[in-house]
């Protein structure tokens, strides 16, 4: 299978070009959303207009340099959508710090997290330029695992660790505050793939059937068990229902692409309702949860369920095209600039753009999904499906929770929420993605592309890139 | 690996499938339901922050929006605020009253018949307006009503309605202790809550619109209904000898309880006949009382019903009282029933549609408020055409009816309403609040001129901080009828 695509003689071709088009386009996106919240709240393009898009373009395109030179054969698509995110985010976040600041709240949030996407893609850049081959990662794999636990581990320490909004999942190092579980989501992939490529033929080989299904065997049940309990510690101690989501949901489905066997999905999803049963039996706060999210309106006015109504209220209110920024009222929901920015956007921007949204989420999925298909190294697989499918739960998870699909968990929506530690971490996400879709991509060595081309007098390969 | 890596995708299609499916549900299917929630702020906010649409008397408008530079961008003003309050109602950021209610949907721009000019607005990139409300009401009688209500004492609770008796168009409709609209109308909600606080525990219930709000009993006034029960029937006409009598004993009564007078009126000697013209004039309760009897349960409740008792009929403004003819009588109450004391009530609207009713022969019109529904720019959407909503009496009857109450303003007790060179037909009433505590309500109706009505009026006064036995319908009210008709007629 690793063969796959040279022995139909196809090679990929750079597509820089490409990229660097579809990323005038993301910073027509940022750079426009930017100056229509500035038109359309404020009535004027804002003073620090040039500024702004001088920065973010020299930033963008800075990177796309640094993917040129390091990541030639890196997929063309992925940098640009991560950008036109990141850009829209910003500006919504700068429309909710004009609507706290007519409220005499002043905050400078999209300057901060400016500053962090500034961060982001420097450590973008380094993760590239560092790391010239992913498979080096698969050394770290205990150490990953270690880190990650650690990190995990970090916000129930006293004196650092501190709860925020209910969940225990922040720490303090001086001025800064950070989510280490979002770091521990890209070390647990990491970890994750590491230990996956060793132990899969033993995870996948041994075990019976029963009922269609192949069911593994019970000492191999040891890491899910474990992983397992990890994530209901993190539901337990943390109150974080949305991270303990990510991490059990991630590990399936790297041991079900390791393995090959749907047998493990079973198991996963019978521990996994299992335990929400369980905690829905014994914990009366995930009971009143789990009410609030069947009948968010009978909450409303106990103030229960204002957050998700007054999202629900605001999408409602911006339809299909929505209302304009300024237009709408999107500060009436708590926390407009992070967990709920997506309601932001679906008031003043409409169920378009949240389309929108989700086709790019849906397309950095897909482009990640694609990477690990044709990736010739089992652990770069499971490491680019473990990161798309981290991707994709969370998205679902979040925005799910903010349109009331599902009961409302805390997760940032990746690129678009105001948070700094989550920003940075999607940044080397998207790192490791386009650095192992380079690895993918990346024509064979000359010796047997050559002897494919000799063997195969038909096809003649022209070689453009 | 990469069979499970395509599963996965599937995976990752479908979630992404339910979340663009629920987003579409929630921001398409169910948005209008999520918009109509009453809790949505949202919703308010840019109702208020609208540009809506005046509330016009004539061509001058009693609400209109102006622009403001604070958030809300337009502010509601009311140019005449005590005196068109009852009406035009109010416009706060916590809801709205009166005729900013009930035509909330032309004034917002939300009538689907201003459909076709928000399109525009949204092409041309206008801010979408409100339609106009144009009312039947005529400022001249209307500040008549209100001058007159309210020399009467700054303490008076009462009401003022007038109506045009062949349309049913309503030329006055005053309320007082009346409030202003511009202080609920106010952007500085903080000071919008307390001063709804105040006007909502204050025991004079300013808020109250007592034209159609308030039912009382209409004492007096209500003969001309008994008198067109029984003219109707057949049992007398104008010139007829009706019963008279200084004292009555009601039926199935004994003793003072059940004994009525006519507190020292001429009304002939028990058990003697007068001129029914004489009985109306001096308003004889002993001879409505037996007039009533004669007449029966059944007729005198048909005949009240012809005039709206027991029905709704105004939809301009709500909620509206039921004027209430009781269902069940016994005689001693039926007689009482007949000079409208017992359970009889009415508010000052349906008393100014009994006058009404008899000055346009018989036929008891629609009463409206809303004359027309006019786009932004003054296009007419709607215009109200005046509907009969039924047939009291015969022209006879009610012609006969005309013939008394002529001569109650002529020689009797509501001379105070005499116009001259005009002939007037009116009735005062002085209804026993069954309080010795309390005054009692004086009522006066009238209509006027008599051979060609063009304005009805109902005065009625409910409470007014003078000696008890000052109060009088004819004293109180008939300036007030008088000036409300010369308004109209001249």
């Amino acid at each position: 299978m690793a063969q796959q695509s040279t022995l139909m003689g196809f090679v990929h071709r750079r597509r820089r070009g490409a990229e660097l088009f579809l990323l005038v386009l993301a910073l027509v996106v940022g750079i426009g959303a930017y100056a229509a919240v500035g038109l359309g709240v404020q009535g004027k393009v804002p003073a620090d207009m040039l500024g702004y898009g001088g920065w973010l373009a020299a930033l963008l395109i800075g990177a796309h340099i640094v993917i040129r030179f390091v990541a030639p054969y890196a997929d063309p698509v992925l940098f640009p959508v991560v950008a036109a995110l990141n850009g829209l985010g910003l500006a919504v976040i700068h429309r909710i710090d004009l609507a706290k600041q007519a409220e005499g709240d002043a905050h400078d949030f999209a300057q901060q997290q400016l500053t962090w996407m500034t961060l982001g893609v420097i450590l973008f850049a380094l993760t590239l330029l560092v790391l010239r081959d992913h498979r080096v990662l698969q050394r770290f794999t205990y150490t990953s695992g270690l880190a990650a636990i650690v990190l995990l581990l970090l916000p129930l320490l006293p004196g650092i660790g501190a709860t925020i909004n209910g969940a225990r999942i922040w720490i303090h190092l001086g001025p800064f505050s950070l989510q280490p579980g979002e770091i521990a989501k890209v070390l647990l992939v990491i970890a994750f793939a590491g230990y996956l490529v060793l132990h899969r033929d033993a995870l996948a080989l041994a075990g019976r059937r029963v009922l269609f299904v192949d069911l593994p065997r019970g000492r191999d049940l040891g890491p899910i068990l474990a992983m397992w309990l990890v994530s209901l510690g993190i539901l337990v101690f943390q109150q974080d229902l949305g991270s303990s989501l990510l991490f059990f949901g991630l590990f399936l489905i790297m041991l079900y692409v390791a393995t090959e066997r749907p047998g493990w999905l079973v198991v996963g999803a019978l521990m996994f309702v299992g335990g929400a049963l369980l905690a829905y039996a014994a914990v009366p706060h995930v009971r009143i949860r789990f009410d609030i999210w069947l009948h968010p309106f009978d909450y409303y006015d106990s103030g229960q369920s204002y957050q998700p109504v007054e999202a629900k209220f605001g999408m409602g209110w911006g339809g299909l095209i929505g209302r304009g920024f300024g237009d709408g009222d999107p500060n009436r929901v708590p926390y407009a600039n992070s967990d709920f920015i997506l309601s932001s956007i679906g008031e003043e921007l409409g169920l378009t753009a949240v389309m929108a949204v989700l086709m790019m989420y849906g397309l950095i999925v897909e482009r990640a999904l694609r990477t690990a298909l044709i990736c010739r190294d089992g652990f770069g697989k499971l490491v680019a499906t473990g990161l798309a499918s981290a991707f994709a739960i969370q998205v679902f998870v979040v925005v799910g929770g903010v349109t009331g699909l599902i009961p409302l968990t805390g997760l940032t929506t990746p690129f678009l929420s105001y948070g700094g530690s989550s920003l940075i971490a999607n940044w080397v996400i998207i790192a490791l993605l386009l650095r192992i879709s380079d690895q993918a991509r990346r024509p064979m060595p000359t010796i047997s592309d050559d002897t494919a081309a000799f063997s195969q007098d038909d096809t003649q390969v022209v070689r453009i890139g | 690996m990469n069979k499970p890596i395509r599963t996965v995708s599937i995976f990752c299609l479908l979630l992404f499938l339910a979340l663009m499916i629920n987003a579409t549900y929630l921001q398409y299917w169910k948005a209008g339901a999520l918009n109509d929630d009453a809790r949505n702020r949202r919703v308010i906010v840019a109702a208020y922050s609208q540009e809506r649409g005046a509330i016009l008397v004539g061509r001058n408008p009693v609400a209109e929006s102006v622009e403001s530079d604070d958030k809300y961008k337009f502010q509601r003003t009311y140019p005449k605020p005590e005196e068109y309050a009852p009406i035009t109602g109010y416009f706060s950021y916590f809801g709205a009253t009166g005729t900013e209610l009930t035509q909330n949907d032309v004034l917002s721009g939300q009538d689907d018949r201003l459909f076709v000019t928000n399109l525009v607005d949204l092409l041309s990139n206008d801010q979408a307006k409100g339609g106009n409300v144009a009312l039947t009401i005529d400022p001249k009688a209307q500040a008549a009503a209100f001058e007159g209500l309210k020399a009467l004492g700054s303490d008076v609770q009462g009401s003022v309605v007038a109506i045009q008796p062949t349309t049913g168009k309503i030329l006055a409709m005053v309320s007082l202790p009346t409030y202003d609209p511009n202080v609920l109308a106010s952007h500085d909600l903080s000071s919008v809550s307390k001063a709804s606080a105040r006007l909502n525990d204050d025991p004079t219930q300013p808020l109250l619109n007592r034209s159609i709000q308030t039912r009382l009993p209409p004492g007096s006034t209500f003969k001309v209904v008994t008198a067109a029960a029984a003219i109707e029937k057949g049992l007398y006409d104008a010139s007829s000898q009706v019963p008279g009598g200084v004292t009555y004993q009601l039926p199935l009564t004994s003793g003072p309880t059940g004994e009525i007078d006519n507190e020292g009126r001429n009304c002939g000697a028990n058990n003697s006949k007068i001129p029914f013209a004489l009985a109306m004039e001096n308003s004889c309760n002993t001879s409505f009382a037996q007039i009533a009897e004669k007449v029966g349960a059944e007729d005198m409740r048909k005949t009240a019903e012809g005039f709206g008792f027991n029905q709704h009929y105004f939809d301009d403004l709500t909620p509206q009282a039921l004027s209430v003819f009781p269902e069940k009588l016994d005689d001693a109450q039926l007689g009482q029933t007949g000079f409208g004391q017992f359970d009889v009530s009415a508010t000052p609207l349906q008393m100014a549609m009994v006058a009404a009713g008899l000055a346009n022969d018989g036929s008891v019109m629609k009463p409206y408020l809303v004359d027309e529904e006019q786009s932004a720019d003054l296009e007419v959407l709607h215009k109200t055409d005046p509907e009969e909503l039924s047939r009291a009496v015969s022209a006879t009857t009610a012609n006969e009816v005309t013939k008394l109450m002529v001569a109650t303003v002529d020689d009797g007790t509501a001379f105070p309403a005499a116009i001259p060179g005009i002939d007037v037909a009116g009735k005062t009433g002085t209804a026993q609040t069954g309080q010795t505590d309390r005054s009692p309500y004086a009522w006066f109706i009238s209509f006027a001129p008599a051979e060609d009505p063009q304005v009805a009026v109902a005065v009625m006064i409910q409470n007014l901080d003078i000696p008890r036995d000052e109060v009088a319908g004819g004293q109180l009210g008939g300036p007030i009828a008088k000036a409300v008709m010369q308004a109209v007629i001249k």
